[in-house]
């Protein structure tokens, strides 16, 4: 219902909304929840166990009941509070957990149910036959029980993240705050204020009282209006600061959107990481209800949010209202609605020794034991030292005293510390370095004392940060004293709710305790209490003080559970934006991308790098057609790959020769100028970290390569034994991967493509095999390195990236006038498999120099990277699985890599396992399978047969063992 | 978590490798035995409290520096460049 002259809304913009498919008006200002209210719509949701009728409880983030899903499709938001919606012209909002209708709930008979569901029940219930956890239980208890459910597509939403530093992060913006942001501001620091409320005030947008003789409305809008004239405070309203992290840094969240219908131009939240200097908590205080039987019926719910409902919204969330509560604070709330002219049926307060004076009913030292109505209260019971009373009323409003908002102190593992005068915990200090604690979430329930400790905080903070701050004079404002008295939960025989969003109740607290769990953490999970979206927000304390009670220890000893981020729900979307499709990963593209895609060619991961497969040409319907022409085309002709994603690694200055010592295993001290030679790399331990060449291109400047794969991992190892292990070495280096396009031409014809294109014409003695140097091409200045992969007499030819494109055409154009042409991955790994050559399938991390064959290849002259480890006994010798090449000898020719090798005589089982392959082709130029791989003692079985057993594909092979190189093996056609 | 890089200042965590324990700068000599070269290679402290620990700001600077943070507190204590440690020892 609507009361006349009171709230913040704007009664001249009215605004229609759905619910449930009826259409609804409200206004400008209006969240789903009051303007639910304001319809006489008290119902608003099913609990998740009993599916009991539930109408709202706060009126803010807190809210544990009013969860409901807006919008629809792809767009759709389940578990919404209400109470933090704003409604928005045609806003579509569905209730949750009720089936076939929120009014009837067929599941409601759950709550008839209710003595099966106690605490524990499904650890007692679901239990046996075991088969049935999955397939029965499971799928049951999971369409009984729940919240909101997904879309089941894709969220058409965007979300974005943001970063964002600053000198001083106040966080809340009622009293305290906007003291605290005020003085700061004033002082010339960077300033960040955020809120989680549309509306900057905190509780002085609910309150009748003013500051300085304005509306707290008006005053909290008068500050607002200074803090945004000035350039050093930024503003953040509709952004809940969710966590408090390592070194001052917070996650926020931030609703951009979801106060207006969906569009492109606004993400719908935005994840925001603050690092702040220093940092002002000024988050309030939450109320807690009070536990009585069936105290979880739609119209009962804090006094203060029906005092926010009131002045804030204008709406009386009943035609009559019994207000009930330990506290002052409570008695407000009649005041209030008794100045708006609702009627007050009563005022109840538990202190006999309450001095309470109005023009309503009141009862001291009496209790609201009990309530009744169906699908919303009608009345309750009241229990007086003379007997009870039953008071009909639509609406009751509860206090048990507030709790101060300590979350975020307590998420670097700080415990909050129990103050027994207002029978809560406050933040302990220091509990977040550089983080001062202010207002109502310190204890200060005064707007004075929140302005107090607000400025005193700024004043704090500012000599912190090494500046002066003029302390103005504090506004005016009411200081009232907070007089409560504890009263956890009325006595009585039925149920009594602490946690309304996971239906429990005082009795399951009571009777976890009698089964022996007694730690609070014990407690909240037999219980479930403290869980979901709300975290416990209303509920944690209370259950508490009923566990101490229970278990006769105070409430300090009984200590609390841990409040981890997020202080509210934060779509995993807003975490993760801009990370989805595309943003997944980057995309790293050679300088041949775009000629190589128009070639149809398909396109490969290799890292982040894309890499052709192979390119197909008319007449080719499968894969291996293209593959084997392209392996063809290389040994008959000549081909051309792209291979600039290989590492490349310039490494300079007088020491570089001592370094590339140090960190290869063979040496590089004695290459000559315009010489390469092929390097391997370990890793301390031993292991083979990375093979490449490394080509010298005078005494003082090499050019190392390394794997795609390991590119980034060695460049950050050089560094490491250059800063770390060697740093009297003069050497200096830098990744210059992608500024070099580079390019395999390899085949018998290579050298006559590459004349066609060179400004000087090369030969075998300019340019012998594993010689480099300085070529020019078309007028740039290139690198010509003879190295090959393929064992054919091969080179790569490297241009300055802008040139590459152009370098491809050129190299391709003169490859087909040759008879050959452009060749990818496929090809390339049948060229390497033929010849014998390893890449990171063979050396994937556990294997060592003598697995592949290249023990020798550790210099014993000199100390590197790896050397002492690699003698170790046990990575030499007989036992270990070392390098072979298989081919098919049996009537199977199929070989599969990750397959396993065993003696033929031995049945295939793990124990039996004597190897296993790493890769796999076929080659056509011996028209067979080859494979490569790793056999226990494997050198000294060549010629023996061995059994290929793919458990996995149901391939069994017998294969032939031999060494790993099968093409040219005397190497005479890459040196020809 | 926040790192200061001695060279480019305080920066987020992402943009630094980790590597572990700063012992990997104390590389024994080649004939120190498999005792010693055991201790570099595999065996590591696991502190609650004060550690020193070599991180690269890899999407920065690339130093390789030593940070001594608290386990326990996540406090961040001190940064050196290991450039300079080494030199001091040296």
């Amino acid at each position: 219902m609507r009361v006349n002259g009171k709230g913040l809304i704007d009664r001249s913009r009215p605004v229609s909304f759905t619910f449930d498919g009826t259409r609804l008006q409200g206004f400008a200002g209006d969240t789903v929840a009051s303007a639910l209210l304001a319809n006489d719509i008290r119902l608003m949701a099913r609990s998740f166990k009993y599916h009991r009728p539930r109408g709202v409880l706060s009126a803010g983030s807190e809210e544990p009941n009013a969860l409901i899903t807006v919008k629809r499709g792809s767009d759709a938001e389940p578990n919404v509070r209400a109470t933090v919606q704003e409604i928005y012209e045609g806003l579509e909002v569905r209730s949750q957990n009720a089936w076939p209708s929120l009014g009837f709930d067929a599941l409601g008979v759950n709550d008839l149910a209710a003595p099966f569901f106690s605490a524990g029940f499904y650890y007692k219930t679901f239990m046996w036959p075991r088969a049935f956890w999955e397939r029965v239980y499971e799928p049951l208890i999971r369409r009984a029980a729940g919240l909101g459910g997904v879309s089941g597509t894709a969220s058409a939403a965007e979300y974005e993240k943001a970063f964002a530093f600053c000198d001083l992060l106040v966080i809340g913006a009622g009293p305290a705050g906007l003291m605290a942001a005020l003085e700061a501001g004033r002082a010339g620091v960077d300033v960040i204020l955020a809120d989680e409320d549309v509306q900057a005030g905190g509780r002085l947008l609910s309150e009748t009282h003013g500051v300085e003789g304005l509306s707290g409305s008006d005053w909290a809008a008068r500050a607002i209006a200074e803090l945004a004239s000035m350039e050093n405070v930024r503003i953040m309203a509709r952004t809940t600061v969710t966590g408090a992290y390592d070194q001052s840094t917070f996650g926020a969240l931030e609703r951009v959107s979801q106060h207006h219908a969906p569009s492109k131009d606004a993400p719908r939240a935005c994840f925001w990481r603050i690092v702040a200097k220093r940092s002002i908590l000024a988050a309030g205080a939450l109320e807690r209800p009070v536990a009585f039987q069936n105290n979880d019926r739609p119209g009962i719910m804090t006094a203060s949010a029906v005092r926010s409902y009131l002045n804030r919204w204008g709406v009386a969330p009943g035609r009559n209202v019994v207000v009930f509560g330990n506290n002052d604070d409570a008695h407000r709330t009649a005041h209030d609605l008794r100045a708006a002219g609702v009627h007050v049926a009563a005022l109840v307060d538990s202190r006999p020794d309450a001095r309470v004076t109005g023009d309503f009913p009141v009862f001291t030292g009496a209790q609201v034991c009990g309530s009744t109505g169906r699908q919303g209260l009608e009345a309750v019971t009241i229990r007086t030292q003379s007997g009870t009373e039953k008071i009909a009323t639509e609406c009751l409003a509860m206090s048990g005293g507030w709790n101060p908002s300590v979350h975020l102190t307590c998420h670097m593992n700080g415990r909050p510390e129990w103050r027994d005068d207002i029978a809560s915990f406050v933040p302990k200090g220091g509990a977040i370095p550089g983080m001062v604690t202010a207002g109502a979430c310190n204890g200060a329930f005064s707007t004075h004392g929140a302005l107090a400790e607000g400025q005193a905080a700024a004043m704090e903070t500012l000599e912190a940060l090494g500046k002066k701050g003029a302390k103005s004079d504090l506004p005016d404002a009411e200081d009232t004293p907070y007089r409560m008295s504890p009263l956890w939960a009325v006595g009585g025989t039925g149920r009594a709710w602490l946690d309304f969003q996971n239906d429990v109740t005082v009795k399951d607290v009571k009777q976890a305790a009698k089964e022996n769990f007694r730690s609070v953490e014990h407690m909240k999970r037999y219980t479930t209490q403290g869980m979901a979206t709300d975290q416990g927000k209303n509920s944690n304390v209370n259950a508490l003080a009923i566990l101490a009670d229970v278990t006769g220890r105070g409430i300090p000893e009984t200590g609390t559970t841990t409040f981890r981020p997020p202080y509210s729900p934060v779509p995993i979307a807003a975490m993760g934006a801009g990370a989805q499709g595309k943003g997944f990963a980057p995309e790293r593209l050679t300088t041949s991308h775009h000629s190589t895609v128009k070639r149809k060619a398909p396109m490969i991961e290799a890292g982040m790098w894309y890499r052709p497969s192979y390119f197909p040409v008319p007449g080719e319907s499968h894969w291996r057609q293209s593959c084997d022409r392209e392996v063809n085309m290389v040994r008959d002709t000549v081909g051309v790959c792209d291979v600039s994603t290989l590492g490349k690694i310039d490494v300079q200055g007088p020491d570089a020769a001592a370094f590339l010592d140090f960190v290869y295993t063979n040496t590089f001290s004695t290459l000559k100028p315009g010489r390469v030679r092929y390097g391997l790399m370990l890793r301390e331990d031993g292991t083979v970290m990375d093979d490449g060449t490394t080509a010298r291109l005078s005494d003082t400047h090499y050019v190392m390569t390394t794997t795609t794969a390991a590119a980034g991992a060695v460049m950050r190892h050089l560094e490491f034994v250059h800063q770390c292990l060697r740093p009297e070495l003069d050497v200096s280096m830098i990744s210059v991967t992608e500024q070099w396009a580079q390019f395999a031409v390899a085949g018998p014809k290579s050298r006559e493509l590459l004349n066609g294109l060179l400004d000087m014409l090369i030969d075998n003695d300019s340019f012998p095999f594993m010689a480099c140097g300085p070529v020019s091409v078309g007028g740039v200045d290139a690198r010509l390195f003879r190295i090959s992969f393929s064992g054919e007499h091969a080179y790569e030819i490297a241009v300055p990236a802008r040139y590459g494109a152009s370098l491809f055409e050129a190299l391709n154009e003169k490859a087909a006038a040759l008879g050959g042409g452009p060749y990818g991955m496929e090809a390339l790994n049948v060229l390497r498999i033929e010849k014998g050559f390893i890449t990171h399938a063979e050396i994937h991390g556990r294997v060592t120099a003598f697995d592949i064959g290249m023990e020798r290849m550790i210099s014993a002259k000199k100390d590197c990277i790896g050397q002492t480890m690699a003698a170790r006994p046990g990575l030499l010798g007989a036992e270990r699985e070392q390098l072979v090449g298989l081919k098919p000898i049996g009537a199977v020719k199929q070989l599969t890599a990750g397959a396993h090798l065993f003696d033929p005589e031995n049945p295939a089982t793990r124990e039996h396992s004597e190897g296993y392959v790493t890769s796999v082709g076929f080659s056509p130029t011996m028209g067979v399978f080859l494979g490569m791989g790793f056999l226990k003692n494997g050198r000294a079985r060549h010629g023996q047969t061995v059994k290929l057993v793919d458990h996995m594909r149901g391939i069994e092979t017998l294969c032939e063992v031999h060494g790993p190189v099968l093409h040219d093996p005397e190497g005479g056609k890459t040196r020809g | 978590m926040r790192l200061i890089c001695p060279v480019c200042g305080e920066r987020d965590r992402r943009e630094f490798y980790y590597m572990g324990d700063a012992v990997a700068l104390q590389r024994p000599e080649p004939d120190a035995g498999a005792a010693e070269w055991d201790d570099y290679v595999h065996l590591r402290e696991n502190p609650a409290g004060v550690t020193r620990d070599l991180w690269q700001h890899e999407a920065g600077c690339a130093a390789w520096i030593v940070v001594r943070r608290n386990t326990v507190t996540h406090e961040v204590l001190e940064s050196v460049l290991a450039t300079d440690l080494k030199g001091a020892s040296a």
